[in-house]
């Protein structure tokens, strides 16, 4: 174990099983809360909670919390790209009133 | 001619390490690094999907809305947890592989395998169900809502386009799976070296995560209406 503990971390299984109770839970959450209407704040609920349990998964499951900077760079590259896919585009839609 | 012992490393070869890199980390660090790369590209070509669902769910929010209540959402619920269970079987399966026990990983692989065939299980009864109402977008597409057809033959488009590629990511990811338990079976990773193991546990993630996103906006945006 310290002999590896430069090139691997490794995770305790607590970790693990405390996300995966969390996701589990989380995803009863989002089920419940669907069925109250909330207006726009359902979907904004949903998304939340997703975002949320991704997050979990990316950093534990996935190691990125103990992953190397370049690694973690690589993954908000991607996240950032992502984001600007998704909002040029919204922004073009939502700024011409005929489309909708 | 060459004396082989000069440019021999200075440490005892690590089984698994390739030469051209200088360590087993190195090696292990480049390889995720490339999964990661590769995750990269997936995120954007299912983001180009979640942008058309944004975008025809704006313009048609009501049908959209009420065609989602055509999904069984018990199904869906136990799917996500049987997709969750998988994630932690996987993590588990990295974890044993990390810890170098053999016995261990080769057992969460086949649970992890188990767990996606399930998941597979389930999603097929729920396309036989769809297809058996008429929901299949096309020729044979038929709605009970008249005025809703054209929004819910979109959502149906969406829907099928979405989970499909994911169910084929699963498919995928099954097979890495199978390799993976081949190989383990032959005693090829170890402690030091396991990084394919690891990297197919970030492919199988990355599948969950899709579906984290899946199950709300497919199943449940209509379930206020109830």
């Amino acid at each position: 174990m310290t002999e590896n503990s430069e090139s691997q971390h490794i995770v305790p299984i607590k970790v693990y099983v405390a996300v995966f109770v969390t996701l589990l839970v989380m995803t009863a959450a989002t089920t419940a809360i669907s069925s109250v209407d909330l207006g726009p704040w359902n979907t904004v609920a949903a998304l939340v909670i997703a975002l949320f349990k991704a997050t979990l998964v990316v950093l534990f499951f996935m190691h990125v919390k103990y992953s190397p900077r370049l690694t973690q760079m690589v993954i908000l590259a991607g996240i950032f790209w992502l984001a600007l896919l998704l909002l040029i585009t919204f922004s073009d839609f939502v700024s011409r009133g005929w489309l909708r | 001619m060459a004396d082989v012992s000069v440019t021999a490393a200075p440490h005892a070869p690590v089984p698994g390490l390739q030469h051209h890199f200088d360590s087993i980390e190195q090696q292990k660090e480049a390889s995720a690094l490339g999964m990661w790369v590769f995750l990269v590209t997936e995120v954007l070509f299912f983001g180009g999907l979640f942008l058309a669902y944004t975008i025809y769910r704006w313009q048609n929010a009501r049908g959209f809305a009420h065609a989602s209540l055509h999904m069984d959402l018990t199904l869906g619920t136990i799917n996500t947890a049987v997709l969750i269970c998988s994630s932690l079987t996987m993590a588990m399966a990295v974890h044993s592989a990390a810890i170098g026990k053999k016995k261990l990983l080769i057992g969460f692989l086949v649970l992890t395998m188990l767990l996606g065939g399930a998941f597979l299980g389930i999603k097929a009864v729920e396309y036989t169900d769809h297809i058996h109402h008429h929901l299949l977008p096309g020729p044979g597409f038929h709605y009970p809502v008249p005025t809703d057809a054209r929004a819910a033959e979109m959502f149906f488009s969406l829907y099928f386009a979405m989970t499909g590629l994911h169910a084929l990511h699963m498919i995928v990811g099954i097979g890495l799976l199978t390799t993976l338990l081949v190989l383990a079976r032959h005693g090829r990773f170890t402690a030091e070296y396991h990084s394919p193991v690891e990297i197919c546990g970030l492919y199988w993630h990355f599948v969950d995560i899709i579906w984290i996103f899946l199950f709300p906006l497919l199943y449940l945006i209509g379930r206020h209406l109830h």
